[in-house]
């Protein structure tokens, strides 16, 4: 079985980055997001959202690669939140304590709002 | 006074020390060499374990005159017909270990008491020397005697191992593994895998009575009939027949081979199989485990035998041990044997292979306690079928819901996930539980294809689903080499976050984090991973 890549599509709003994911958050996923992560942040916004609506599956290499780009955001202190995850895959950000290091939001308003409150903070 | 000789070969000693108190049955069998007064050395007169001359020596308190004895003594008659005069005891910590013999003195009158005198005190002295030389030549004597039997024991060895097969074969759809471990003191265990015509193979264990370089002499003989026969005879009942009828005509006394021969077809599994009285393979199936039985005398022992002949087919995922009886006669620190329920027992928990000779070796070790030493050669081979998860047990009360195989490309852990979620369609597994399932399985997957396999095109990755009283198992193998399945240490996101540690390292952690229990086995033939729940978890939240 091939590996469908991930489709990662940056776009802006309201002062957030906001990465639409698209396929399979998997080892093929690295080139797809760490671009997508670049891409974000090269404008200096300070806060990126992981649009995960569009995914149906996220598995360990996938954690990995997030986890990377937590800890690139982390050193450039950029904020990252996540919305549209699955009740599965929420719970697996709890349970590996990603949801810890990031926002979970269970839409996309939910996280540009809590993007929000952090920078009125 | 003119010679004195005290040669003493205390044979019988040893035995005589090893008992607390001398017996009288072993007594001393001190040989004496007479000096006489003018003739040379004469033969040495031995005296018999029970001989009054004997007890009368050890109670003695001095040189004794022969000729004043009166003693029905064949000893004393064979002194006295010697010339010898005077018998002086040589005692050692209270034990008689050889005695001086003296001749008439040269001029002829009696020994004086001064002469007495003097050989009393020259005996005490010489005694102990003469214990010395006797312990040193005793022990000279058992070093020969261990280095000959070790020496044997290694021409032994080398004859068993010369005759074991160098390699085996290797055949498409099968996993042929082989064990062998001689004793210290080699027994007469053999095996042997015969390539056949038409793609068929032969496959032997057998054991000959006795032990050392005699059984490796009838071990290789047997070997060197069988595979002669094997070659142009196909019923393997024939081909024990015509081995017994070589091998009767010069078997040693009391010698005899039990012996399993089988011929296997790859193709179909067909498995044809005579047994000439050795012990009973087992297979085992998706229905449990099943001994393979047929009637047949040893080989050797008398002519004219018939050998009946069984067949049984092994289907994928089936697996058999040949054995010898190495492992069922083996004792625990209580004498007790490990017997064949427990090693039935053991083939039913164990998945088959290697992985089976393994843990057979492993229960064998408790068994019998560390640092035991092996009584019997121990010989293993098991011929397995592969074919869905193979090596794997089904849970005895267990329906199998799937058994399939995947390539080892990356991917493919979404065509596992795909296919256990049909398999498991029909238990009613809640869409929460289902999901984390699901992960696991593909967790499992990733890690046979990746670590396990390699991904290489030539290894896949066996799943096995089986549905359990109240839950549902899924064992995922690959064909690795065995490794510790456990991640080194536990993910730690802050580690991973600074730094500390990789960002990788999540699967097994999920695993545990998704199922009711993982549980792994490892062996040299393939590693399983087998994920459990239950259908109804006890909450809604976390597994």
């Amino acid at each position: 079985m091939e590996t469908p890549e991930l489709d990662a599509v940056v776009r802006e709003r309201d002062g957030a980055a906001v990465i639409d994911l698209h396929g399979e958050v998997n080892s093929a996923a690295e080139r797809a997001l760490g671009g997508a992560y670049a891409d974000a942040t090269r404008n200096g916004s300070r806060s990126v959202i992981l649009n995960f609506a569009e995914v149906a599956y996220i598995n360990s290499s996938g954690i990995a690669l997030i986890v990377g780009l937590l800890a690139q955001a982390r050193a450039h202190g950029v904020a990252v939140s996540a919305c549209g995850l699955s009740e599965h895959y929420r719970e697996i950000f709890e349970i590996t304590r990603l949801a810890d290091f990031m926002t979970i939001a269970d839409s996309e308003d939910g996280a540009l709002s809590a993007a929000d409150g952090r920078k009125n903070a | 006074m003119r010679q004195l000789a005290a040669v003493t070969k205390p044979f019988r000693r040893r035995l005589a020390r090893r008992g607390r108190s001398p017996r009288p049955d072993a007594g001393v069998a001190a040989e004496a060499q007479v000096a006489t007064g003018a003739s040379a050395e004469q033969a040495p007169v031995e005296i018999a374990p029970n001989d009054p001359l004997l007890a009368y020596l050890q109670s003695a308190s001095g040189a004794v005159e022969i000729d004043e004895l009166e003693l029905d003594s064949a000893a004393l008659r064979e002194l006295q017909a010697a010339g010898v005069k005077l018998v002086v005891p040589l005692v050692s910590q209270g034990e008689l270990i050889g005695v001086l013999n003296l001749g008439p003195r040269l001029s002829e009158q009696d020994y004086s008491s001064d002469d007495r005198k003097l050989i009393d005190s020259l005996a005490a002295q010489a005694a102990p020397a003469l214990r010395v030389g006797q312990l040193v030549r005793e022990q000279e004597a058992e070093a020969v005697t261990r280095q000959r039997f070790e020496q044997e024991l290694e021409v032994a060895r080398l004859i068993q191992q010369n005759f074991l097969p160098k390699e085996l074969p290797d055949l498409p759809g099968w996993q042929v593994s082989a064990y062998y471990r001689p004793a210290r003191e080699v027994g007469g265990d053999f095996y042997d895998v015969i390539p056949l015509p038409d793609g068929r193979v032969g496959f032997v264990v057998g054991d000959v009575t006795d032990k050392g370089v005699p059984a490796a002499l009838v071990m290789s003989a047997t070997r060197s009939v069988l595979r002669a026969s094997a070659q142009r005879l196909v019923e393997p009942g024939v081909v024990l027949e015509r081995v017994n009828e070589h091998l009767c005509p010069d078997m040693p006394e009391k010698m005899f081979v039990t012996c399993l021969y089988g011929v296997l077809d790859p193709a179909t599994g067909l498995l044809r199989f005579a047994n000439a009285g050795h012990d009973v393979p087992y297979v085992k199936t998706g229905h449990g485990v099943e001994e393979l039985r047929a009637r047949g005398m040893p080989l050797g022992l008398m002519t004219g035998m018939a050998y009946e002949e069984k067949e049984a087919v092994l289907e994928p995922g089936d697996s058999v041990l040949l054995h010898s009886d190495g492992i069922v006669e083996a004792h625990d620190p209580d004498r007790q044997m490990f017997g064949f329920p427990r090693l039935k027992e053991t083939v039913a928990d164990a998945p088959g292979g290697q992985l089976l000779i393994d843990r057979v070796l492993g229960d064998l070790d408790d068994f019998t306690g560390a640092g035991a030493e092996q009584e019997d050669d121990i010989t293993m081979v098991t011929l397995e079928r592969s074919g869905g998860s193979g090596q794997l047990a089904p849970a005895s009360n267990g329906t199998v819901l799937a058994d399939f195989e995947l390539a080892s490309e990356p991917g493919n852990e979404r065509e596992a996930i795909g296919r256990v979620e049909s398999a498991v369609a029909g238990l009613g597994i809640e869409p929460a539980r289902l999901e984390r399932l699901k992960t696991a399985v593909a967790e499992a997957t990733m890690n046979a294809m990746e670590h396990g396999n390699e991904y290489r095109s030539d290894r896949s990755v066996g799943i096995r689903v089986v549905h359990v009283d109240d839950g549902v198992q899924v064992r995922v193998t690959d064909r690795g080499a065995a490794r510790e399945l456990s991640e080194a240490e536990a993910p730690d996101l802050e580690a991973k976050l600074e730094g500390r540690q990789k960002p990788r390292g999540w699967g097994l952690f999920l695993m545990e984090k998704m199922v009711d229990e993982v549980r792994a086995e490892s062996g040299p033939d393939g590693n399983t991973l087998e994920l459990a729940m239950r259908l109804e978890g006890d909450d809604d939240g976390d597994a």
